[in-house]
């Protein structure tokens, strides 16, 4: 059976689409598939350093597109997980040099190899997004909690139902549940209302991203971090498992409220 | 003096000609501008049926009654004036004219029997509109969705939104103060009719159907519940 392309996507930069790809990406690894993540990201290169694998890139997505290599010689194997790869992205070209086209034909043959292709894409309305967007089977759109990024969010979910790539599924991502107690930060409920498309995992603000990102280890792969678990369970969800959300804190009202919730977007 | 000289501009409509006066100039400055116009063409406007926008201009019912006979002597029947001013609105209705393009003239109007009643134009939009995205249309615009912040639906009549109503409307967009907007959740960042502008107070409790008038110069939102007979 042929892959299924994932494309990470969002309106606002900076919400969490390169930490979700390889987190996502690690946590299907480890459950057995064979994945790929493709950085669509053009001159913003970072994915290769949350994997860890930056020292190891010799050829990138470019030079796959011009013909520079074979697509096998741009695929970077991980450290730990043997069927996790990277075809990273170059740093130095900008988006013109690759079309939506190039991305179709590529993902085209990634599909005939590997289970799972990931997609991170540039943010906003550029040429980079509908390059990452034209050959998504489906769509994540990672948003943060706050009025501004879910305008954004609204705005992008728009053009990739105008794409015909529909429907998006939302990852919500630095949820703070304090915050969200106090009332200083949206809740999951508020953000579902606000932008009425199925949710596909929360994953709560942790420090141990950061930490685990500065080591080029994916948080996925910590036993111990909630985001890690969290982004496990997404992966979970794409292979069809009905997993309820993560409970974000001890508290059964939010908690209730919350998987009622995700058994709606099912 | 030519510098003030307004813009007139004719277009065919369904209901005979509609010539756009521009905003430049005062009142006695644009009618010149106007009657030199068919005075050049007199031949093309004899018979004529004529709708005139008048842009934002005031205007009393001396002027546009005295308007009104010069045309008629020159063959043409001004049946319609257009306007954003509530005067020239008020105005036109007490000389009897219509004051919009959609509704034909009165003394035309075929009472239509029972079962074809007479409708008007609408868009159906079966989708939500999310941030970003406009409609606009010459009709009532009917929404099976919700309409994001962030997005806007201008309409010449009435909004009726099936869902959230969270960005801009405009209703009555060509100066109609008597269309509508209605919504299961009326929350819009801002919803003008006509030229009356209303930002939503927040909501308390849950949403119910509401629907926004202007009533007595103010638009005011009352809830929309079926008057069932
Ligand atoms: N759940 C989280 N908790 C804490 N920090 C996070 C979380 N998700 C992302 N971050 C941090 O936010 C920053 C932006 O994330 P990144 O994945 O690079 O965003 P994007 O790819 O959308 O620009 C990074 O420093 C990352 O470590
Ligand atoms: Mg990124």
């Amino acid at each position: 059976m042929p892959g299924t392309v994932l494309t990470i996507t969002s309106g606002k930069g900076g919400v969490g689409k390169t930490t979700a790809t390889a987190n996502i990406a690690a946590a299907l690894a480890q459950l057995g598939k064979k994945v790929v993540c493709v950085d669509a990201d053009i001159g913003l290169r970072n994915l290769d350093l949350i994997l860890g694998l930056e020292n190891r890139i010799v050829y990138d997505l470019v030079d796959v597109v011009e013909g520079r290599c074979r697509l096998r010689q741009a695929m970077i194997r991980d450290k730990r997980l043997p069927n996790l790869f990277l075809i990273p992205a170059a740093q130095t070209r900008d988006k013109t040099a690759i079309s939506p086209t190039d991305m179709v034909h590529l993902c085209d043959d990634l599909r005939q190899e590997f289970d799972w292709i990931l997609i991170d894409s540039p943010a906003g309305i550029e040429r980079g997004f509908r390059n990452a967007i034209a050959p998504a089977d489906q769509v994540a759109v990672v948003t943060n909690p706050e009025v501004s990024a879910v305008r954004d969010a609204d705005r992008i979910i728009g053009l990739i139902e105008a794409e015909e790539k529909g429907p998006a599924r939302l990852l919500i991502n630095r949820l703070n549940p304090a915050m969200v107690r106090q009332g200083d930060m949206l809740a999951v409920e508020d953000v579902l209302d606000l932008l009425a498309i199925d949710l596909l995992g929360v994953v709560p603000e942790d420090d141990a991203v950061v930490v685990n990102a500065n080591r080029g280890t994916p948080v996925a792969l910590d036993e111990k971090s909630r985001a890690g678990q969290a982004f496990r369970n997404v992966a979970r969800r794409l292979l069809g498992e009905n997993v309820p959300l993560l409970p974000l804190e001890d508290e059964s009202g939010l908690l209730q409220r919350l998987s009622r919730l995700f058994g709606r977007g099912d | 003096m030519a510098a003030e000289k307004p813009k007139i501009e004719i277009k065919g409509v369904r209901d005979g000609l509609l010539i756009t006066v521009g905003d430049r100039g005062d009142w006695p400055a644009a009618q010149d501008a106007l009657l030199e116009t068919i005075l050049a063409r007199s031949e093309f406007f004899r018979g004529a049926r004529l709708a005139l926008d008048v842009g934002p201009r005031p205007l009393k019912a001396a002027p546009l009654g005295r308007l009104r006979d010069r045309l008629a002597d020159l063959g043409v029947t001004l049946w319609a004036v257009l306007s954003e001013s509530p005067k020239t609105q008020e105005t036109a209705r007490t000389l009897g004219l219509e004051i919009h393009l959609a509704r034909p003239r009165p003394g035309r109007v075929v009472r239509p029997v029972d079962t074809r009643p007479r409708g008007e134009e609408a868009l159906l939009v079966h989708r939500t509109l999310r941030s970003g995205m406009r409609v606009e249309f010459a009709g009532h615009v009917v929404v099976l969705g919700n309409v994001h912040a962030g997005a806007e639906v201008v309409a010449a009549g009435d909004i009726i939104v099936w869902g959230h109503l969270r960005g801009v409307a405009h209703a009555g967009a060509q100066g109609n103060a008597a269309a509508v907007v209605c919504a299961l959740d009326l929350s819009p960042t801002q919803l003008r009719i006509a030229e009356y502008i209303a930002t939503a107070p927040p909501r308390q409790g849950p949403p119910v159907p509401e629907m926004a008038a202007v009533r007595d110069g103010q638009v005011v939102a009352e809830p929309w519940t079926p008057k069932l007979k």
